[in-house]
C-alpha cells in the first residue's frame, strides 16, 4: 500500500506532500500518511473533503505520531 | 454552463484567488462566488509564512486549534485550495529584490509580483480566466499603493486579468469588468488601513478568519530578519536552504563565538522539533536532568564544545548546581560526556543573543 512519510514536516508541508503524492495515484488507491505535526489531523481531512478524497481512518498512535488513511476519489 | 434570463447559455467564468487565510482575500473570494464565478484558491508556501509552523511547534500556542488558515478559509467558502511549494523559486525574490526591502527583509513588491506571476502561470495552465487578490489600496505602505499596483500587474504578466474586488471601483476597470464577467457596480471602493468595513462584512456573512498579529510572513519580523542577516554574514554569502529558515523560527539563538551558534529549545514542542535535526548537527543535552536540546550550528571543537555545554546547562533544571553532566553527540552518533559549570546568568552578554 502506498505510504507517505511526512514526519518532522510542519504545516502546510504535510498537505503539500499529500497533494503531490495523491496526484500520482490512480482513482480508488489508498494512501497511508504518517505525520508528527498534530495540525495534520485537521488539515489533511479538510483538504481531502474539498478535493473529494475519502479519509478512511485518522488516529494518533501511542508514540504521538498521526496516521491518516486516504482513499483517492474515484 | 449557466443560463441567463433569455436561456442563452453563458460560459461560467473561472477565477483563481490568492487565498492567504486572512480576511481580505476571504472576502474577495466570497464576492466572486456571489457573482456566480467559479473560484479556486491558491496558496504559496515560501518557507517564511507565519502560518502553522510556530503554532504547531510551541506548546503554549496550542490552546487554539492548530489549523492552516488558508485551508480554513477555503473550507468556509467551499472551494478547492491548491497549496503550492515555491520555496526554491522564492529564494531569488528574497535574495535579489528589484524593488528592495520594506522595513526589514520583506521584499513586498517583488513578492506580490512573484505570487501573482505564479498565479498567472497556474491560470494559463488550468484554463482559468482571471486572478483575484484581496489587496486594498493604501493598506500597506509599500506594496499596496496606487503606483505599485500597476507594477505588480505588469511584472507578473497578469496585466488587466488581475482584479482586486475590494478596491476595484477606485481603479481602472479590468478585463473581467469590461467584459461583463463581473459586475463592477457590485465591487467595492475600499482604501486605507481601516479594516472596520471588512470586519463588518465578515460578521454579516458569518465568516471566521485568521488575524495575523505581525503580518503574513517572518520577513517582516525584526528579530527574524536579524537572525537571517547573521546567518548570511557569518556564512560569508547570502544564501539559505529550507532547514536554515525553519530553524530561525525555533528556539533561542545564542552566538558566543563568530564561528558557531547554539539553537536551544525553549520548551517541549521545540525540543521535539529540534530532535528532527539531530542527525545533521552536533547536539547537546543534560545527561541527568530535564532540560533543552541544543543544536550547534557552525564549527565547534574542543573548548568551544565545553562553552556550548555550559551555556546549554544554564537552561536545564540543574542550572543552579555547581556542576552538570552534559552529553554531546556528533552527527555520526559518537557521544561523549563533559562535566561543566552552568554558565552564570549575569555573565551571558546581551550581544550573544541573536
Ligand atoms: S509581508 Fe511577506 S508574504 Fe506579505 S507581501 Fe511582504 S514579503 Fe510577501
Amino acid at each position: 500500500m502506498p505510504h507517505l512519510d511526512a514526519r518532522h514536516l510542519l504545516c502546510p508541508m504535510p498537505v503539500i506532500r499529500v497533494s503531490e503524492r495523491v496526484r500520482a495515484l490512480a482513482p480508488g488507491e489508498v494512501l497511508t500518511v504518517a505525520c508528527t505535526d498534530r495540525g495534520a489531523l485537521y488539515d489533511i481531512p479538510v483538504w481531502c473533503r474539498l478535493e473529494g478524497h475519502e479519509v478512511l481512518e485518522s488516529r494518533v498512535e501511542p508514540t504521538g505520531e498521526v496516521s491518516i488513511v486516504i482513499r483517492v476519489r474515484p | 454552463m449557466v443560463m441567463d434570463s433569455g436561456t442563452r447559455p453563458q460560459v461560467q467564468r473561472k477565477a483563481v484567488v490568492l487565498l492567504s487565510g486572512g480576511l481580505d482575500s476571504l472576502l474577495a473570494a466570497r464576492m466572486m462566488l456571489d457573482q456566480g464565478i467559479h473560484v479556486e484558491g491558491l496558496n504559496f508556501f515560501t518557507g517564511f509564512c507565519v502560518e502553522g509552523h510556530t503554532h504547531a511547534v510551541r506548546k503554549d500556542r496550542q490552546r487554539r486549534a492548530v489549523r492552516n488558515s488558508a485551508l480554513h478559509a477555503a473550507e468556509q467558502l467551499g472551494i478547492r485550495l491548491h497549496i503550492i511549494d515555491v520555496i526554491d523559486a522564492y529564494k531569488d525574490v528574497v535574495l535579489n529584490p528589484r524593488h528592495g526591502y520594506g522595513a526589514h527583509l520583506n521584499p513586498c513588491i517583488d513578492c506580490k509580483a512573484f505570487m501573482v506571476g505564479k498565479a498567472r502561470e497556474w491560470m494559463e495552465a488550468h484554463g482559468f480566466d482571471f486572478i483575484v487578490t484581496g489587496e486594498v489600496l493604501g493598506q500597506r505602505p509599500k506594496s499596496q499603493r496606487r503606483d505599485t499596483f500597476p507594477i505588480i500587474a505588469r511584472e507578473s504578466g497578469a496585466f488587466d486579468r488581475l482584479l482586486r474586488p475590494l478596491s476595484a471601483r477606485l481603479l481602472a476597470p479590468t478585463l473581467p469588468e469590461r467584459e461583463g464577467w463581473v459586475d463592477r457596480e457590485r465591487l467595492l471602493n475600499l482604501s486605507g488601513r481601516n479594516r472596520k468595513p471588512q470586519i463588518g462584512m465578515a460578521q454579516a456573512g458569518g465568516l471566521a478568519y485568521a488575524q495575523p498579529a505581525g503580518g503574513c510572513c517572518f520577513l517582516t519580523d525584526p528579530n527574524y530578519a536579524r537572525k537571517l542577516r547573521d546567518l548570511w554574514s557569518t556564512r560569508g554569502e547570502r544564501r539559505y536552504d529550507f532547514d536554515d529558515i525553519m530553524l530561525l523560527k525555533i528556539g533561542r539563538h545564542i552566538r558566543p563565538r563568530p564561528h558557531f551558534k547554539l539553537i536551544i529549545g525553549r520548551e517541549e514542542g521545540e525540543n521535539h522539533f529540534l530532535e528532527g535535526y539531530r542527525h545533521r548537527f552536533v547536539h547537546l543535552f543534560a545527561a541527568d536532568a530535564n532540560g533543552p536540546l541544543a543544536l550547534v550550528q557552525g564549527e565547534a571543537h574542543g573548548e568551544d564544545l565545553t562553552l556550548a555545554a555550559a551555556l546549554t546547562a544554564r537552561f536545564c533544571q540543574q542550572r543552579n548546581a555547581g556542576s552538570v553532566r552534559m552529553t554531546i553527540v556528533r552527527p555520526g552518533g559518537f557521544a561523549e560526556q563533559r562535566i561543566v559549570t552552568p554558565w552564570p546568568v549575569d555573565q551571558l552578554p546581551r550581544e550573544w543573543y541573536l
